[in-house]
Formats: C-alpha cells, structure tokens, sequence
C-alpha cells in the first residue's frame, strides 16, 4: 500500500497504483494478494437471476451478536447474497438535541460524552471549540497542548479496539480483543487520574481544560508511549499477514473516491478510498500546525485498506504525542476572562468541527442570547457514513455485510444521538 | 474562498429567476448564510457543486431548525392629535412575524479545501405547506439527515427517495424537535424531584401535596 | 436467607469419615449460581463496561459467567446494560420472554433503573423494570467493571437463598407465574400501555413535614 508523505495541497486525490514500499519503521506491508506465495483468493461467483426462488427478507438485528449496538438492516436476501439492505436506526434515540435546549451550555458537556461514549475526550473538545468559536473566547497554549495529547490518545484506544471488534466480528472470537482492552486499560489508568472518571470524563470548558495535570502524569504517558509500538508490532505481525483476513478483507466492500465524497464519508473511510482529506490539515484547529505527520492513504477503498489506514494512524499518533510531550509549556490551562456561571453568548450561530476518530464530529449551535442554546446539533460521523451502507454490501454475503458494517466503524451512541 | 456576495452575484448571473439573500450572522464566529427559495434550490446547488473556482462537493451538515411565532415590540414616536393639540407619543407596536421551518445546509469543498458556505432554505408556515426541495440528488450523504429532519421537524423534502421516519418509530404522530412539542406524561414516580421534574411528578400525587 | 440444610455437627463427624453430604437445594443452587450464562445484550456506553469486565483486567470469568450467549433460548440473565428507549422496549420484553426459566435480569447504569441522565427525554423509557422484574440494580454511570462483579455477587447469593419447596419458594416454580410478559406496542405518541401494573410498584415514600 502507498503512503503519501506530502502536504495535503500539492497531492492529487488519486494516488498512483498499488506498489510495495517499506513503512519508516522498517515494516513492510504486503502487495497485491495474487504475489502472496501460495495463496489465492477464490472468485466471487455472480449473480445467477435465473434460478428458482424466492427472496428472503430478514431483519439482522437489533439485537445480534456482533458488538456494534442497538442497530437493525432489513436485508432482502438471494440465498447467501445481498440483494438491498436498508439500515434502520433509532433505538437509542436518547433526545440529546432537545435536552440541551433545556439545559444550559455547560450542563450538556457531560452528556457530549455520552454520544460517542468510545471517544469522550474528543467529543468534548468539539463542543468547546463551537461554543469557543460561537463566543470568541482564547485557549492557553498549555491546555492546547493537553487537549492533543488526550484526543491522541483517544485515537489510539479507538482504533486499538476497533481492529479488536473487527477480528471479532471475523471470528476470531475475543482474543485480539482481549490484547486490545489490555492496551486501553491503560491508557483509561491515565484518564481516571487525570479526569476521575474512566470513560466519561467531560474534561473539557470553554476556554481550556478542567482541572491541572497531576504530577508524573506526563511521565506515565511517555512510558505508555515508548511501550505502544512494541504492542503495535507484535498486533501488526499477528493480524496484517494473516491469510484468513487478508482472504475476507481484500476485494470487500469497495468505496471509490467520488461515491465517498458525494455520500459525505469523512475520516479513515474516506482516506481509504483515497481521498485526501483529514481536518488536522485542513482546517488547523487547535495547534495541529505545529506537528509533523503523515496521513496515510489508501489505494482501493476495501476493507483491508480501511483496516490498514487505522494502524498507520495509530502509528501517526504515537509521533504527534512524542512531539506533544516534547514541547508542552507551563502556563495557565483556562482562560482567564472566561466566564463559567451564567455564561450568555451573543446572539449567532457557529459551526465547529474536528477529526475525531471516526471521522468529521460537529456542533452547530445557534444562539438566542439567553443562557440555553436554542438549537444543538450535533453531526454524527457515524450515521453519515452508514449512508452508503447499501451500496457497499449489495452483491456480497451476509457475513461480508459483517466484517463491512464492522469496518465503518460506527458507535450508535453517536448515529441516534 | 470568494465571499459571499461574490458568489451571490455569479449565481444570480448564471441560474435565472433565483432569490438569493445573504443573512448576516451576529456572533463572532461570522459565518453569514445564503437563503435560496425552495423552486431554484437545486439548480443554485448544482452550480455550485459543479462551478470550477467553488467545487462545493461536501455537504458536511443538513439539519432543520424551528423558528415558531415571534412577536416583536417596538417602542416609536409617533405624531397624534390629541385634544386638540398636536403631540409627539410612544407607543408600542406590534409586529408578528410568522413562523417558519427552515432547513439549514453547511457546504465545503474537499477537493478545494475550502468552506463552509452555509445554505438555508425555508418553509413558507409550520402547519400546511412545509415542503422544501431536497438536495439529495446532488448530495447524496443528505439522505439520511434530511429524513432525520423531516422525522423530527416535518419538514417534506421534495424529491427525497425515500422520505420516511429514521429515528422515531412509524407509527409515532407527532414532531418531537418543534418547539411545541409535549411529551407523554410518565412521571408518576420520581423518589427526588427538583425543579421542573417536580412539576411534571406533581400532577401526578393526589390531593394534599406528597407523593 | 440460607435454606435449611444438613446440622452441621452431623456433617463434620460425617466429613472425619469421607463422607460428603449436602442438601438438595443447597446443591441446585450451588450448581446454578456458579455458571450464570448472560445475554450478549448492550445497548449503550454500560455494555463497554460490561465488555471490560468480561477482559483480562477485571475477568468475569471467574465467576463461571463468560459464556455470554447469543441467543436467548440459551442464556440465564439479562444484563440490561444502557438506556432503553421506547422504540427498543418492545425487543426488550420478547427477548425475556424467550429466555428460559429460571431467569434472572440486572439492571446496570443509571439509565436501566430509571432512565438516567436522559430521564426528559421523549424516546426514554423510565426505567426497564416498567415491563420486566428486575432482580439486581446497579448504580452508576457508567458502573465500573468492579461494579457489575459486586452486582453478580449479590445475584449469587440471592440465588443461593432461593427455596425449591414452600411458599416462599422460587419463581419459576410456582405455578401462577406468567408465561411471558406482555409486550408494548408503539402508540402515536407514547407506547401502550406505558407500563405493566403487575411488574411495577413503586414504594410509598412517606415524608416526614419539614
């Protein structure tokens, strides 16, 4: 798989073809799957409409035993292959939206992390750029600093159990999951000392962060990631060159570019199919201008790709971190001048976004001047990419339906809000 | 990006008969919007996906907002005669400005890497004619958002696909994201009410005050 | 409350000669307190939790309950982990009504026991034990693994005082034990009925005047 080291402006969206290149770190990444030395992927037989029969239709879900959640597709079904499937959604509409209109600003902090409850950390970053953005209000360069290492490190724990879930739905039963759980308990020790909570940790205020960094806490966090890429490279060696993923990943579930864009897919999925599009670069929130990586691109929009994308990313964060460690400064970690009680915005609307890890999350929140917002909305990364569900799976097994709904990665916390 | 009355005047020069108006936006984030009536909406969004210096292809956010009845009071001067003598008084006047549905469009442009342009079309009343067009043909990841605000607003999209509810079941009547909106009551036991839990629970305790 | 078992002076001089005795309740429920199979049922943030305490770290296996089962038809207990909201309530039911008995339901989180932080909203069910007997509640949001460990412990040892003969006896072995309870339908604006009157009864709460 190719990987593009440029800056984002001067890379055509479409990468050359599939080539083998050696990755910094001296790991090689396999080339097509027809030079893997005695392996070959058996052909995909075709639709046959002539045959006698019925279509079945079957509701997978909501309640199933892959892991993703309260989530249903009504699939119409030619023996084993999918003819139309439509998601269906809703069972975990918590009203979100209509209870922050009820509540004031930072009262619907906490319930921010309860929308993607994997990534709270990024979430709450979202909802205070928006009201900072909506507000005018001044971050401190040492609570940009935190707020990077955290969302980085979020990323981390988000593609570390995704990768888990993933091989699960595969069949291999909870084991590459237990190796990534064993990795995310640790990082969520350094949240629980840092926040006090382990997964909803509403961390974030407008203006900066909650509270100071404990003492030795960005100790433990170097050692967390001096130690990840071993753990990296030993998931690495385990599961990429694996022939039974390669054999139900590679050809499944293709995205080209144009269809991803016109669906409005953004983060790993998109750069899976080869568009270069990550907001880091793009919009330079926070202080991300001041590091160096890479993003890594993807070649031919499958699931193996989407799946490779999300290690090379992990393996990006671990760099970002090193430099975050490297520089934070002293300083104050909320601005001073910003009000927390009876906090009134002028009268507008602002829409902010970030990269999370599962792709674009963004807030727009319009503002009457008074102490509620008057409308919140959240943009969920997860339900818009689900968009494209269908046209992915039409023509494919049900258990390739499975390993593609797995790989788009979706928290339904986050898709019904 | 050019701005907005850049592009309002290459629009208005290229799709004919569209109303374009530019709203400005007070709060410090200064992300003004284009207000398109709903029979120009998908040629003004074609030019704009389609235009080489804007390349809009991103339809990053479509949701709906419900601005009900607003009543305005406005103090003025004004000249009557009164006894005779003629006098300056104030007076308060009334405006009322009827309620609309709107449904609001942020656009970026991933091959450009530029935006937002923020899209807003409105409904003409909240009760009968609340049909807008739907952008879906030329965005395809509206689909979904927009069934999400026609579920929770009631605002048709004309020219959806599929335009049915997402998130409530089907056979729920009401809208619930309308500022109107009342829920069903099932507050009977509450063991610490406080604030406005305690007046929903306190229709439910008989007569005497305690649960 | 322990049911009666053999005296244990009997059984000491009993166990000096090899002989191991035991009562047949005490033996039944021994057997079925230390493998518990769950349901393989998350709906929200609470089921993450409920997936750490089944990993290495904090190990549910321990407790003979990592067998998390698919399927209904083959599970003991349903660990309701997440907020249920209206539109899931009815699977909910049909779901417990296909387990069989014995069966017992733990409500974890906050949302479970009585809707949680997103009590005003309007797609919120209050609280499964609405429609369901609910046997264990777990506090918390989300509850820590260590949490829903202690809550399988009080579980255990509930069924250990389950009784097989008398009135106080279990309830899988009385006869008028419904069958299956009824499942809601979706209303136009709320499900119907919004709760089932023989599960739920909240206590009286009397107040002291202030």
């Amino acid at each position: 798989m190719s990987e593009q080291l440029q800056e984002p402006d001067l890379v055509p969206p479409h990468p050359p073809g599939w080539t083998e290149e050696k990755v910094a770190d001296g790991f090689s990444v396999p080339a097509t799957p027809s030079e893997q030395p005695g392996f070959q992927i058996s052909q995909r037989a075709e639709v046959r409409p002539g045959l006698e029969g019925e279509y079945l239709e079957v509701a997978i879900g909501p309640h199933h035993p892959s892991t993703h959640g309260v989530f249903r597709m009504d699939a119409v079904l030619d023996g084993e292959r999918v003819m139309k499937l439509k998601p269906v959604f809703g069972y975990l509409h918590r009203n979100h939206e209509k209870i922050a209109e009820m509540t004031t600003y930072l009262g619907s902090m906490p319930y921010t992390d309860r929308l993607d409850y994997f990534c709270s950390l990024t979430n709450n970053w979202a909802y205070a750029l928006t009201v900072e953005k909506l507000a005018g209000l001044q971050v401190p360069e040492r609570a940009e600093y935190i707020r990077v290492i955290t969302a980085e490190l979020t990323r981390l724990l988000n593609h570390v159990c995704l990768i888990g879930f993933l091989t699960h739905d595969m069949g291999a039963l909870g084991t590459p999951l237990m190796y990534a759980f064993r990795e995310r308990e640790k990082i969520l020790d350094l949240f629980e000392s840092l926040t006090g909570a382990r997964m909803m940790c509403n961390y974030m205020r407008f203006g900066g962060c909650r509270v100071e960094l404990p003492s030795g806490w960005l100790e433990a966090v170097r050692l967390l990631v001096d130690g990840f890429p071993r753990f990296l490279d030993e998931f690495d060696n385990l599961l990429s060159t694996n022939e039974i993923i390669l054999a139900r990943t590679q050809g499944v579930g293709i995205l080209s570019a144009a269809k991803a864009i016109n669906s409005s897919v953004t983060g790993p999925m998109l750069r899976a199919s080869g568009v270069n599009y990550d907001i880091r670069k793009v919009d330079h929130y926070g202080i991300y201008d001041r590091f160096s990586f890479r993003v890594p691109l993807g070649d031919h929009g499958d699931v193996y790709d989407r799946y490779m994308i999300r290690v090379l990313e992990m393996r990006e964060s671990l760099e970002i971190l090193k430099q975050a460690l490297r520089d934070i400064p002293g300083g104050p970690i909320i601005d001073p001048k910003a009000k927390l009680r009876n906090f009134k915005p002028k009268v507008g609307e602002a829409y902010g976004r970030i990269e999370s890890p599962k792709g674009e999350l963004g807030f727009y929140i319009i503002s009457d001047g008074s102490a509620n917002p008057y409308r919140y909305r959240v943009r969920p990364p997860s339900m818009i990419n689900l968009t494209i569900l269908e046209d992915m799976c039409l023509g494919h097994t049900v258990a390739d339906t499975v390993v593609i709904l797995g790989a788009v990665d979706i928290v339904m916390g986050e898709v019904d809000r | 990006m050019e701005t907005l009355e850049q592009i309002k005047v290459r629009a208005e020069a290229a799709i004919s008969g569209v109303r374009l108006e530019l709203l400005a936006n007070g709060s410090v984030a200064t992300q003004s919007s284009m207000l398109v009536d709903p029979t120009h909406a998908i040629a003004l969004a074609t030019f704009l996906r389609d235009d080489p210096e804007l390349r809009l292809d991103y339809a990053s956010n479509v949701t709906g907002v419900d601005w009900p009845d607003a009543v305005t009071k406005e103090k003025v001067k004004i000249k009557r005669v009164i006894e005779g003598v003629e006098k300056e008084v104030e007076e308060t006047i009334e405006r009322t400005r009827p309620g609309y549905l709107e449904a609001v469009y942020h656009l970026y442009s991933m091959e450009l890497k530029h935006g937002p342009l923020v899209l807003r079309q409105r409904t003409e009343n909240r009760t009968d004619r609340v049909h807008v067009a739907s952008l879906t043909p030329i965005y395809r990841g509206a689909e979904f958002q927009e069934r999400e605000a026609y579920d929770l607003y009631g605002i048709q999209f004309d020219g959806h696909p599929d335009l049915r509810r997402i998130l409530m079941w089907d056979e729920f009547k009401d809208y619930p994201m309308r500022k109107d909106y009342v829920e069903p009551d099932d507050y009977e036991y509450e063991p610490t009410p406080h604030d406005e839990v305690l007046e929903k629970a306190q229709r439910h305790y008989p007569e005497g005050g305690q649960p | 409350m322990k049911p009666p078992s053999v005296d244990e002076g009997l059984r000491s001089e009993l166990s000096k000669q090899g002989i191991f005795t035991v009562g047949l309740e005490e033996l039944y429920n021994w057997s079925r307190r230390s493998s518990v199979w769950p349901l393989n049922f998350g709906l929200a943030c609470c089921a993450i939790e409920m997936i750490a305490a089944s990993m290495s770290r904090f190990d549910i296996a321990r407790f003979g309950a990592e067998v998390f089962r698919p399927s209904p038809r083959q599970a003991d207990l349903m660990i309701v982990a997440g907020t249920v909201t209206k539109k899931m309530a009815p699977q909910v039911v049909r779901l417990y009504n296909q387990m069989p008995e014995p069966k017992y339901v733990i409500a974890m989180g906050a949302c479970a026991i009585s809707g949680g932080p997103f009590k005003q909203g309007y797609n919120v069910l209050k609280g499964i034990d609405r429609y369901v007997p609910v046997d264990v509640h777990i506090p918390g949001c989300p509850p820590r693994p260590e949490a829903l460990l202690h809550a399988l412990m009080t579980l255990q040892r509930k069924i250990d005082g389950q009784r097989l003969t008398g009135p106080q006896r279990a309830r899988h072995l009385q006869e008028d034990t419904p069958s299956e309870f009824p499942v809601p339908g979706f209303g136009p604006h709320d499900l119907v009925p919004s709760q089932n009157e023989e599960v739920w009864q909240h206590p009286v709460i009397t107040r002291e005047a202030p």
